[in-house]
């Protein structure tokens, strides 16, 4: 088993506490991980991203060229890293804030109203746990429980509090995608044969 | 029979290398008398600067340590934070100190670090052949200012003890003229009156002395002398600058 | 060990500093390191020990230097322009023969560069840097886990050879998470040794300098440096072999490119490959006699760095020209994809056979000659 996961929003979306939350929770499952955020110049409202893989062996480079999968909370994340999943690969979209649809036929992609649901419970910063479920829904790589103690063991002191609405949006997200078959274009006979899409090179900086 | 005069523990039995006339070897002497009047001998470690006073180390009677140049108040914080009991001195020049070494004098002072800072202010780069410092005066030739000294192409002379006067963490900033006894005793007391704040733990203190250097200023000591009485000190007020626990 | 915690390498190279004694931090905000910076700032504290944000990284070194003199483990961390300015402080340390711990987290350069992950570095780092002749112990961890170990370890060779050790790791390196083990926290006293200047109580003045005037105590004290860098290079040499026992083609590569050529021997070696590895871990001391080694068995060495070619030249020293050396770099931030390396590697081990086929028809048409 070896996943390779994007994780991409804006800045205070909470999507490097995602890869955070899912590389702490494969760690305890005894995996290989790896986590590496976007650092740097980043002004606030940038994307900020972050690079997980999870796996049974030893990894060698953290940065991914090629992701299994990408999990976009904003429109600018689809667009800058869509051309880097692998065909065939997930693409979980936060559909509240993204009505754009992927150019790809050859991924899936899972639409999530994340930030709506979010809202729904009372707590819109939790959109990102929303999107945390649909994942573990979908992927069934990591148990909701072990995401669960992960969270226990990432909320600092002061947020403790928050651990159960942002478990109450993994459960929401899990619930809702777990009854959801992802798109694939490539079933659909029109776009049969179109597979140049595949050799678009990746956007990360290993050219 | 009563001794009245005697060459003070902290200071080694030699000769040293400075010019006849220069202020270094009075500070030294000062200095010493000073840390045997207090009993810190034990605890006290100078850092020694780069410039004339770089053999210190050949006449102090304690551990000195010595730093790259300006580095000087940098490398005593480091010792300070380590030892707060001892009793860390940093000794520079004008060179050292307001060149090369502003940034870590600003910062040590704006800190408050608990050290003392003799600060020998003579003009120029004695060691290096005389060349123009911070310090020296409009007017002045130096090996490097040869027409004398141009504030539109070297700015002023740069009035440490004033400039550092500004930081809270600054408790003490004194300036004295190494000129005549009268002027060597007043400059004793400020001396220890630094040290004694570092020994309460109150904050930074700083004293400068305005030094001969007969080479470089092509002069006699005694003109030399004269020369700080009559030029510098004008630009350089002395006295107590600041004291907040005066 | 305790139970595994996820940490970035900054992170984890302060906590595994202070476990292993530190109690004076010096540093300056640069990226990409300033988790280091901020977590001593916090930690620190806690740990009984001194911080401080130094006003530049000239400063924070000196602060070492001082720190250091006094007795106490002390570090400083930067990344490479920063690491730049140090360098004065550095040539002193060395030739006062102080103990003291550097980091640089390395960044694209040169000047300003980037703040992408960079190895560009290596010849400051293991070359001197600073002026004079002198050495400093260069480790290069790959892995989160060895950046905490390693840092450990620089402590007490810093503290056994009095020389300065530098950490010398990337902005990959440093930005990374990775599940970590930390070391227990251990007590380390103010030292008290005979070239300690804690004030003369008791005993005579101490003196610690690095200007010899005359040129033949310089000459002593060079030489006395000298030797102490032979017994550094004949004890601490430290390096990683993998699959080399009958490898034809050795990748020598160090930090994060050697976990990405690691998987790329694997991947060789199900192609019929036979591919090795050599990491070193000590850049100075560099294990040359190990590649000297090698260099009479195998029929090719690829050295890969993310630079435009440093420590390809400490294996064509190591490796004394008796097998071709090739070279696959990048620079200005840019990371190695396992494919590319493959296909290097691959493309290196076709021309060395061809080579070798062509030396042995030669060979063989030389002898049917009458």
């Amino acid at each position: 088993m070896k996943e390779k996961l994007i994780i991409s929003g804006f800045g205070g979306q909470g999507s490097l506490l995602v890869g955070k939350l899912l590389t702490y929770a494969a760690m305890l499952d005894g995996r290989y991980v790896t986590f590496l955020p976007s650092y740097g110049a980043e002004v606030r409202g940038g994307t900020a991203y972050c690079n997980v893989i999870i796996s049974d062996e030893e990894i060698a480079s953290p940065t991914i060229s090629i992701a299994d999968t990408l999990i976009a909370m904003n429109l600018p994340s689809v667009v800058r890293f869509e051309p880097a999943v692998v065909q065939e690969g997930l693409i979980f979209i936060n559909s509240s804030l993204i009505e754009y649809e992927p150019d790809r036929k050859d991924v899936r992609t899972v639409r999530i109203p994340a930030t709506e649901i979010a809202d729904g419970l009372g707590n819109i910063k939790v959109a990102n746990m929303v999107m945390v479920g649909a994942y573990l829904a979908k992927k069934q790589i990591l148990s909701r429980e072990r995401v669960h103690e992960a969270l226990g063991h990432l909320l600092p002191e002061h947020r403790r509090s928050l651990y159960e609405v942002n478990c109450g949006a993994i459960k929401e997200g899990y619930k809702l995608t777990n009854n959801q078959t992802p798109r694939n274009k490539m079933q659909d006979t029109r776009y049969e044969g179109q597979d140049t899409r595949n050799k678009i090179q990746t956007i990360t900086n290993d050219q | 029979m009563e001794i009245i005069y005697e060459r003070p523990e902290s200071l080694k039995d030699v000769r040293t290398h400075y010019c006849a006339g220069c202020g270094h070897g009075v500070v030294h002497r000062i200095l010493a008398e000073i840390v045997d009047e207090l009993g810190i001998r034990e605890k006290t470690v100078v850092i020694a600067p780069v410039g004339c006073a770089v053999l210190a180390y050949d006449y102090f009677n304690f551990d000195v340590c010595e730093a790259p140049h300006g580095r000087t108040p940098a490398v005593a914080t480091g010792m300070k934070r380590v030892r707060p009991s001892n009793v860390i001195i940093s000794y520079q020049g004008d060179g050292d100190l307001a060149a090369i070494g502003m940034a870590e004098i600003i910062h040590a002072a704006n800190r408050g670090e608990r050290i003392t800072v003799v600060f020998v202010n003579n003009g120029l780069y004695g060691m290096t052949g005389g060349q123009m410092a911070p310090t020296t005066l409009i007017g002045q030739r130096t090996a490097t200012t040869p027409m004398g000294r141009d504030f539109r192409e070297c700015g002023q002379p740069i009035k440490v003890c004033e400039l550092l006067s500004q930081f809270e963490g600054v408790v003490y900033a004194a300036r004295c003229a190494i000129t005549g006894p009268g002027n060597i005793i007043k400059g004793k007391k400020m001396l220890k009156k630094a040290l004694s704040i570092q020994l309460a733990d109150l904050g930074f203190s700083i004293v400068e002395f305005l030094s001969a250097c007969p080479t470089h200023w092509k002069l006699t000591p005694r003109e030399a002398v004269q020369y700080i009485e009559e030029k510098m000190v004008p630009c350089f007020p002395t006295g107590v600058i600041k004291d907040t626990i005066k | 060990m305790t139970e595994k915690r996820l940490m970035s390498g900054n992170e984890a190279m302060a906590e595994a500093a202070i476990r292993a004694g530190c109690r004076c931090y010096f540093g300056y905000p640069i990226t990409p390191q300033n988790e280091v910076t901020a977590y001593m700032a916090r930690r620190m504290p806690e740990a009984g020990g001194v911080f401080i944000q130094s006003e530049s990284e000239l400063a924070a070194i000196n602060m070492v230097l001082g720190a250091s003199a006094a007795g106490c483990r002390s570090m400083t961390s930067s990344s490479s322009p920063g690491i730049s300015l140090k360098q004065e402080g550095i040539s002193y340390i060395a030739a006062m023969e102080l103990p003291a711990v550097i980091a640089n987290i390395m960044r694209g350069g040169p000047g300003l560069g980037n703040i992408a992950p960079s190895q560009s570095d290596y010849f400051q780092a293991v070359k001197g840097g600073g002026h004079g002749d002198y050495r400093q112990i260069v480790l290069g961890p790959s892995t989160v886990q060895e950046l905490v170990d390693l840092t450990v370890c620089s402590f007490d060779l810093a503290d056994e050879y009095r020389m300065p050790v530098v950490i010398l790791g990337d902005g990959l390196l440093g930005q990374m998470m990775e599940p970590v083990s930390m070391p227990g926290m251990r007590h380390v006293e103010i030292k008290e040794e005979e070239w300690v200047l804690s004030g003369c109580r008791g005993r005579a003045p101490r003196l610690l300098r690095s200007l010899i005037l005359d040129p033949g105590d310089l000459a002593a004290h060079n030489l006395h440096l000298q030797e102490k860098y032979r017994r550094v290079a004949a004890r601490e040499v430290r390096f990683e072999s993998v699959f080399t026992d009958d490898a034809e083609l050795i990748v020598v590569a160090y930090g994060t490119p050697a976990r990405v050529c690691r998987a790329a021997v694997a991947a060789c070696r199900e192609k019929g490959i036979r591919a090795g590895l050599i990491r070193p871990i000590t850049l100075w001391p560099f294990p040359r006699e190990e590649i000297s080694r090698l260099a009479s068995q195998a029929s090719h060495i690829l050295v890969v760095e993310m630079s435009h070619g440093q420590m390809v030249e400490d294996v064509l020293l190591s490796a004394e020209f008796r097998v071709p050396v090739s070279f696959f770099g990048k620079a200005g931030g840019l990371t190695f994809h396992i494919d590319e390396v493959i296909r290097k590697m691959e493309k290196t081990n076709q021309k060395s056979k061809i080579k070798n086929q062509k030396a042995k028809s030669k060979k063989q048409k030389h002898k049917s000659k009458p």
